[in-house]
């Protein structure tokens, strides 16, 4: 048995495969929806800065002023000036900390400022005035971005209050009093021009899992379907390699991975505005990789489960742990350490790193040469023992 | 064609195959019969490399069956007990699919498959997904699905099960007229004894795992009573037990069954036989309807070989695990 015929077992059984695949309508069409799943839920629901909108907040102002002058009212106009741009917040009034508590409790609002009763006093005698920003606990992702929000619109105005009293002690122009305020100005940007959102994090984690997705599922059922049928063994039977059958059923389940990341890519560039800066053929190349590292363990779980359902039950056993821990949806970064070891040993984290290396860095090949080795070595030691542990298998 | 010394199968505890040697001469058709869970498919399967025998040896076409397995496979055509085709293929593209696995060059490939499909009256078919197919078309496809690298030897693990008697008696035809037009040589499980009957030059029952008879039809059934013994059926109308146990104490019977209220079924012995059975029942004023000569069938023949009924042996086994599929090891 030759190169050759082996080559084209691996294309003849791709090919049932797939033929298999494209006239079963209902399979067909969860192979697209899938993907356009996943891209709707990643890309709207989770949390970006956009994401604030009309959060309803209660407001206090329990400032008695100092004469005739209230420093709140001015806060206050400051705040909704603000606020009638971004449209973060619907501002409502509320008497005092426990009132806003109440509507918090009730859902009436999702947060609230209270400033305090000296606020002006303190101001006005050089003191610091002070304002509490009230949260939900039961609702942290809001919290987060209401504090983050609202310690802007307070820096920006803090800001603007001294640069006014600078101005008015010295009689410093506004632009140089700025200056005597914040002596530094601080800019963030991007390794590479554009904004930024959170799918452009997402989309090539979500390409790799989703390829990977498709061979860790598809290929375990695909063998133990056959088998369950009786199929298999008209394969079995036939004199050709069993590293053929292998090889032509990852095939068929490769192509059905890189048509479903195809349609991510298509559909990230088209709905979510994502910008790939890196070449075409080196991320499909990267996705094939991803494939190939993930086959072996595909085959050996192929190989110790019995039917298809102790097998999907395995696979998913297994790719939920790897789905998070991989960086897909969070950055590995946040996690605690021991967690940030075992995502070290998977392959899919450095699929996903490469990948996002190339897509969003537009890095070339020399940039993730470590990621691509460690793909193709975890790739060759699990086929090389997925191999005889798949023929063992298959002839007890 | 086909030597097995001492095949031995266990799964786990259980010995689905006990020892069982056997050999296949070329262009035979050899039957396994026994009852369901007799082991019968666990031996096709390790003739057929798809299990391996956990003692013995089995050798297929001069190849060992473990050691030159690859050699085995390009000699042999399977037909097993399930379907071995895909519903959402055409009948032309499984058979091109699995043409393919031998490396058929695709000329000649389409040449045989047309060949093969006017064998067995398919070709107005052959664009039509196998899923739309009659049970008795399917299993049509998959015998000569088996047939297309032009094996040596055709492994066929119940052929016939579940089809119509129609549908079995065109299956069976097919089966000899492949071994007597390409000199294949077949060996075939059945639990049917008409069909092992019909079909097998020779015949070895099985029974838990054992062969416990291996003959021609004709020499198991002189097993039951020995050359000159006469099985008769008769119809009497007016039927006793007088009657019968009269018939009973005649020195030439050797068994009376009773069918049904006007049946009975005679064993005998001797050429007086006839006679003296006919006289009883007249001296019991008994009519006579029909007089049948029966041959005796391979129920009599497992009966006298293993003291129980086919039929019983299946319905208490059915309740025992389904050893042909591979199952898991103890881990």
């Amino acid at each position: 048995m030759g190169v050759k015929n082996v080559i084209s077992h691996i294309l003849i059984i791709a090919w049932k495969d797939l033929m298999e695949l494209f006239r079963n309508k209902l399979a067909l069409a969860m192979l697209v929806l899938m993907p356009i799943f996943m891209m709707v839920m990643a890309g709207f629901i989770f949390p970006s800065n956009t994401s604030m909108n009309s959060v309803s907040i209660a407001l206090v102002n329990e400032d008695e002023g100092y004469g005739n002058y209230s420093a709140s009212s001015m806060f206050i106009n400051v705040l909704e000036g603000i606020n009638n741009s971004t449209e973060m917040m619907v501002l409502t009034n509320a008497s005092s900390f426990d009132e806003v508590r109440t509507m918090i409790q009730n859902g009436d609002a999702e947060g609230g400022i209270v400033i305090s009763r000296n606020f002006t006093l303190n101001l006005m005698t050089g003191k610091q005035g002070s304002i509490t920003i009230v949260t939900d606990q039961t609702n942290p992702q809001l919290s987060i971005g209401l504090q983050t929000g609202l310690k802007e619109v307070f820096d920006q105005m803090s800001t603007r209050l001294a640069q006014e009293n600078v101005q008015n002690f010295t009689g410093i122009n506004p632009t140089n009093s700025l200056a005597v305020v914040k002596p530094y100005h601080i800019e963030t940007k991007g390794a590479v021009p554009g904004t930024f959102n959170y799918f452009d994090f997402m989309a090539p984690g979500l390409m790799a899992m989703t390829v990977m997705m498709s061979v860790m599922t598809g290929l375990p059922a695909a063998i133990s379907h056959e088998r369950e049928i009786g199929t298999l063994d008209g394969m079995m039977v036939a004199p050709i390699r069993r590293l053929g059958i292998i090889l032509g059923k990852t095939l068929a389940q490769t192509v059905r991975g890189l048509l479903q990341g195809l349609l991510i890519l298509i559909l990230a560039i088209a709905l979510f505005g994502v910008v790939i800066h890196g070449n075409i053929l080196l991320i499909f190349a990267l996705l094939f990789l991803g494939v190939f590292s993930f086959v072996g363990l595909g085959v050996v779980i192929t190989s110790f489960a019995k039917d298809q359902e102790t097998a999907m039950m395995l696979m998913m056993t297994l790719m939920f742990p790897m789905m998070f821990l991989s960086g897909v949806f969070f950055p590995i970064q946040q996690m605690p350490w021991f967690m940030q070891n075992i995502s070290k040993a998977l392959p899919l984290t450095y699929s996903i790193t490469a990948l996002r290396k190339v897509m969003v860095l537009g890095a070339g090949l020399s940039a993730i040469s470590l990621e691509v080795t460690v793909l193709i070595g975890f790739g060759t030691a699990m086929t090389l023992i997925a191999v005889p542990v798949f023929r063992k298998a298959m002839t007890r | 064609m086909i030597k097995a010394v001492n095949l031995t199968k266990k799964f786990g505890k259980f010995t689905a195959v006990d020892h069982v040697s056997f050999e296949v001469k070329k262009g035979e058709i050899f039957g396994l019969l026994g009852p369901n869970g007799a082991g019968k498919t666990t031996i096709i399967r390790m003739l057929s490399t798809l299990t391996r025998p956990t003692e013995g040896t089995a050798s297929v076409g001069g190849y060992d069956v473990v050691k030159e397995d690859g050699r085995v496979r390009e000699h042999i055509g399977l037909v097993s007990e399930k379907i071995i085709l895909y519903d959402r293929l055409t009948a032309k593209e499984n058979l091109w699919f699995f043409g393919r696995l031998y490396n058929i060059p695709g000329e000649l490939l389409n040449k045989k498959i047309d060949e093969l499909l006017r064998l067995v009256e398919l070709t107005k078919w052959k664009n039509s997904q196998v899923g739309t197919f009659s049970t008795g078309m399917r299993q049509r496809m998959n015998v000569i699905r088996a047939m297309l690298n032009m094996p040596e030897v055709l492994f066929l693990d119940e052929p016939t099960l579940g089809l119509d008697p129609q549908s079995s008696v065109e299956i069976r035809e097919f089966i000899r007229k492949i071994n007597h037009e390409n000199k294949v040589t077949i060996i075939l499980t059945t639990h049917m004894m008409v069909e092992a009957d019909m079909l097998c030059d020779r015949i070895g029952i099985i029974d838990y795992g054992k062969i416990v008879a291996l003959d021609t039809s004709t020499n198991l059934k002189k097993l039951v009573s020995g050359a000159d013994s006469t099985i008769l059926e008769l119809e009497t109308p007016n039927l006793t037990t007088d009657m019968i146990h009269s018939i009973q104490s005649l020195k030439c019977v050797n068994s009376v069954s009773q069918n049904n209220s006007t049946r009975i079924k005679i064993t005998a012995n001797g050429d007086e036989s006839f006679d003296t059975i006919i006289d009883a029942i007249r001296a019991n004023k008994g009519k006579i309807i029909s007089v049948k000569n029966l041959e005796p069938t391979l129920e009599d023949v497992f009966l006298h070989i293993t003291g129980h009924k086919v039929r019983d042996k299946a319905d208490q086994k059915i309740k025992m695990p389904r050893h042909h599929m591979p199952k898991p090891r103890v881990r």
